[in-house]
């Protein structure tokens, strides 16, 4: 079987999914279990005080027995704020260190800091964390935290929430022929074709948040990702015929035409 | 805030003032009374956080600044 490995630990599904910008839990729910992700991201947030007691919470629609829960540092924009998030994550999920690192550049844009990445993922990696980083495309950089010892690299395909699909196919396939860890896509896809090809180009797999939770539908879209992930995958093991501009060998026999 | 003979304590928490009519407390007893017990959390309490298990040992004083979290939807 064609398993995702990640930090010694198998996933049948090469989807990851975040938990944002959904309507309610109801729909979070619906959409990720269309997904068939195992692995879905949370932030790690100030709990609200004073608020009605029995209010409900994300971990009772998505119980951590069920789920692999991937707390991410999303909007901290210095290594300091992202270690200090990571290691309140640890404690909040008994101990848990599978996490997601990303330190922001740009508050517009959303674009990764790598400088400060290396450098939070220096200090987590001795701590002990299973670090899956988000990065830019830069191959060097990708190396690099890969060299740190990070479990996963996760570039860009475009900016986070933009939609715009993959940019740069090029940066991503030497990002990928460099690495011994997984390589996943992280940020950008727009649709299901994005992911598709995406796996094409060879990455382990892809985390998405906005393509599914900003559709008019997300549970039908969840479940669009989910074969999009695994046709694409597919596509990718096959080994795609080659490209010609045009051939002179047709699919049906020459031989035997009647006349 | 000068206080004669103290009867409260203040302390940060999640960034915001708050007042207690006590001198201290456990944060186990803090928990208790924000209403959040039986909640998945996780506290920092003067920049260091505290496991689960030392929420009834540890004791909150006058000044003290406190995070506490939890996971939410995000991406």
């Amino acid at each position: 079987m064609d398993k995702l490995v990640i930090a010694g630990k198998e996933y049948h599904s090469r989807l990851l999914v975040g938990t944002g910008k959904y309507e309610d839990f109801v729909q979070t729910r619906a959409a990720i279990i269309a997904s068939g992700a195992e692995i879905v991201t949370v932030a790690i947030r100030r709990t609200n005080i004073g608020q009605t007691a029995g209010e409900p919470s994300l971990l009772e629609y998505l119980p951590p027995e069920q789920f692999t829960y991937l707390p991410n540092t999303a909007g901290c924009y210095s290594a300091a704020d992202a270690i200090r998030t990571l290691r309140l994550a640890r404690e909040l999920l008994d101990g848990h260190s599978l996490v997601k690192l990303e330190v922001l550049g740009d508050p517009k844009t959303l674009y990764p800091n790598v400088m400060e990445t290396i450098a939070a993922a220096k200090v987590l990696v001795k701590e002990g964390f299973d670090v899956m980083v988000y990065t830019s495309d830069d191959p060097i950089i990708a190396k690099q935290l890969e060299d740190i010892g990070c479990c996963a690299v996760m570039p860009l395909a475009s900016l986070i929430g933009s939609g715009m699909g993959i940019l740069n196919p090029w940066n991503l396939q030497i990002i990928i022929e460099n690495s011994k860890v997984p390589v996943l896509v992280d940020a950008g896809v727009g649709t299901a074709s994005d992911a598709a090809i995406a796996m094409e180009l060879g990455c382990q797999g892809i985390l998405m948040n906005t393509a599914i939770a900003g559709a008019n539908n997300p549970i039908l879209m969840a479940s669009a990702m989910r074969k999009a992930v695994e046709a694409g995958r597919e596509a990718y093991l096959a080994g795609r015929m080659p490209k010609k501009l045009y051939s002179a060998a047709p699919s049906s026999p020459t031989a035997g035409m009647i006349g | 805030m000068i206080d004669q003979a103290q009867t409260t304590m203040q302390m940060i928490i999640n960034g915001n003032l708050r007042d207690f009519e006590l001198t201290h407390m456990t944060i186990m007893e803090l928990v208790n009374t924000l209403n959040l017990e039986g909640k998945r959390l996780a506290i920092e309490h003067n920049g260091e956080i505290v496991p689960r298990s030392e929420f009834g040992n540890v004791i909150l004083l006058n000044g003290d600044q406190l995070e506490i979290v939890g996971a939410v939807g995000g991406g």
